[in-house]
């Protein structure tokens, strides 16, 4: 078990290490999250009145359209380089390619998140982490990345690569958008934990039964 | 690995050069009948209901649809499955046929309500649960088999159809639920309930026998154009 887990380490290691240094992907996440709120300013002229209403629509479009964008290359850039058909010839248990990628996707998801929260409270001078909103987006990012990881997978091996992600993930995830928006409203409304338990079940449910579906089914993926 | 160099499976030399036999036959007279029995039991047999009128007949239909919607979708389920456990071919075949119907017979489905709602809820659509649900199905299959035409090899593409199968049906309850938590509108099934005065029921079960009769002769025919498909091609590929 150790050696799984250190086969998971050293995949996630050498992930976090290649962005370290090339430095690809979480500057262009970040300013594509911020791009999106900015069009979002304009779109909906926000103001003080308006902001509170769209804020949970807003920042869960923001996270998703970007995280996309970083699931889109998890697999492209192993793929592109031919690095994916190392890692398949390499004596390493295929669920725990699986994992190192979805923690390596939630991780920079996560990081993102973590830029864009602060940059909308100050440029839309409304605050709103608090601990319980850390929970909902973690449960709501985890879903998201454990569907988006598998499908990431699938997406860089189609034609039309790019086009195919965000149609496998966002039907998939409208359980995850839904009550992820609907349990930061809460967090926003000031709802006591008692009030978005519900949702934070469903998000809960969500991910453990597609992690471990996700986490099942990969092996098919990359077998070849 | 290439399909085209594995054996012809046993199910396929029985289709050889088959096109319909007796039973298509038979299942097509059975819904050339069937139809016009339950066009019958719909517009003349059954009463017409108190408060919505005549428009309330479409029901016959728009209910039968989306049944055999999800029954087609449970086929997709159940193929992939069997698929990437047994590796057989005809399973893919099945899934991807059933697909192919079940998005025909969901954009029927939102056809027909759409239909319906406008006079009796005074619009086109809303976003109620049963409505959103059935919505996010059929955009999960449409991509199913936009996944299926953009895998550019035969064995992956039934691979990772089969992955989509398994969880997008997973994935329905779930989205049903969600939905169902953030609004609902639509009336509450009344077909198990036993609400249904008997004559409209017996209209419905016609309605409902002969779709499903007639999904069974559509995946009949189908999945044989997907053999006879392949053979060609498997045929060309011999020829050089």
């Amino acid at each position: 078990m150790n050696g799984w887990l250190g086969q998971v380490s050293a995949l996630l290691w050498k992930d976090l290490l290649t962005e370290l240094r090339t430095r690809e992907l979480l500057g262009g996440m970040a300013l594509f999250a911020f791009l999106v709120l900015l069009t979002f300013n304009f779109a909906f002229d926000l103001r003080i009145d308006n902001v509170g209403s769209v804020a949970p629509g807003i920042l869960w479009v923001a996270f998703s359209f970007a995280g996309i964008l970083g699931l889109g290359r998890s697999f492209v850039q192993e793929k592109d380089r031919g690095a994916m058909d190392g890692l398949l010839v390499a004596p390493v248990d295929r669920a725990a390619i699986y994992l190192a990628k979805f923690l390596g996707n939630l991780f920079f998801m996560l990081v993102v998140e973590a830029i864009a929260l602060p940059v909308f409270t100050m440029f839309f001078n409304f605050g709103i982490a608090t601990p319980a909103l850390a929970l909902v987006i973690f449960l709501g990012t985890a879903g998201f990345a454990a569907v988006g990881t598998l499908f990431a997978a699938m997406a860089a091996n189609t034609r039309a690569r790019d086009v195919m992600l965000p149609l496998l993930v966002f039907p998939i995830c409208v359980p995850v958008i839904i009550a992820s928006v609907a349990a930061t409203s809460l967090v926003i409304d000031g709802g006591t934990l008692t009030n978005h338990l519900g949702w934070l079940e469903m998000l809960a449910a969500f991910d453990l039964i597609f992690g471990i579906l996700c986490f099942v089914v990969f092996e098919f993926v990359v077998e070849e | 690995m290439n399909v085209r160099t594995l054996p012809l499976p046993k199910e396929r030399q029985e289709t050889r050069g088959g096109t319909l036999d007796w039973l298509d036959w038979l299942l097509a007279a059975v819904c050339a009948i069937g139809f016009v029995v339950a066009l019958y039991a719909a517009f003349v047999y059954a009463p017409t209901e108190a408060v919505q009128g005549d428009v309330q007949r479409i029901f016959y239909f728009h209910v039968s649809l989306a049944w055999l919607a999800y029954l087609a979708f449970f086929v997709v389920f159940l193929g992939s499955v069997v698929y990437l456990w047994k590796r057989s071919e005809w399973w893919d075949t099945v899934a991807r046929c059933s697909a192919e119907i079940g998005v025909v017979l969901t954009t029927l489905v939102l056809i027909t309500g759409s239909l319906w709602g406008r006079p009796i809820w005074g619009t086109w659509w809303t976003w109620d649960a049963r409505l959103t649900t059935t919505l996010i199905l059929w955009a999960i299959y449409v991509v199913y088999l936009m996944l299926r035409a953009y895998s550019s090899d035969r064995m992956r593409g039934a691979r990772y159809g089969a992955i989509l199968g398994i969880i997008g049906f997973a994935d329905v309850p779930i989205v049903q639920m969600s939905v169902v938590w953030w609004r609902t509108l639509h009336p509450q099934p009344v077909i198990e309930e036993g609400a249904l005065p008997p004559q409209m029921l017996i209209a419905f079960m016609i309605s409902l026998v002969v779709f499903t009769v007639f999904y069974v002769f559509l995946m009949r025919v189908r999945v044989r154009i997907e053999w006879l498909k392949e053979e060609i091609a498997q045929l060309q590929e011999s020829e050089g």
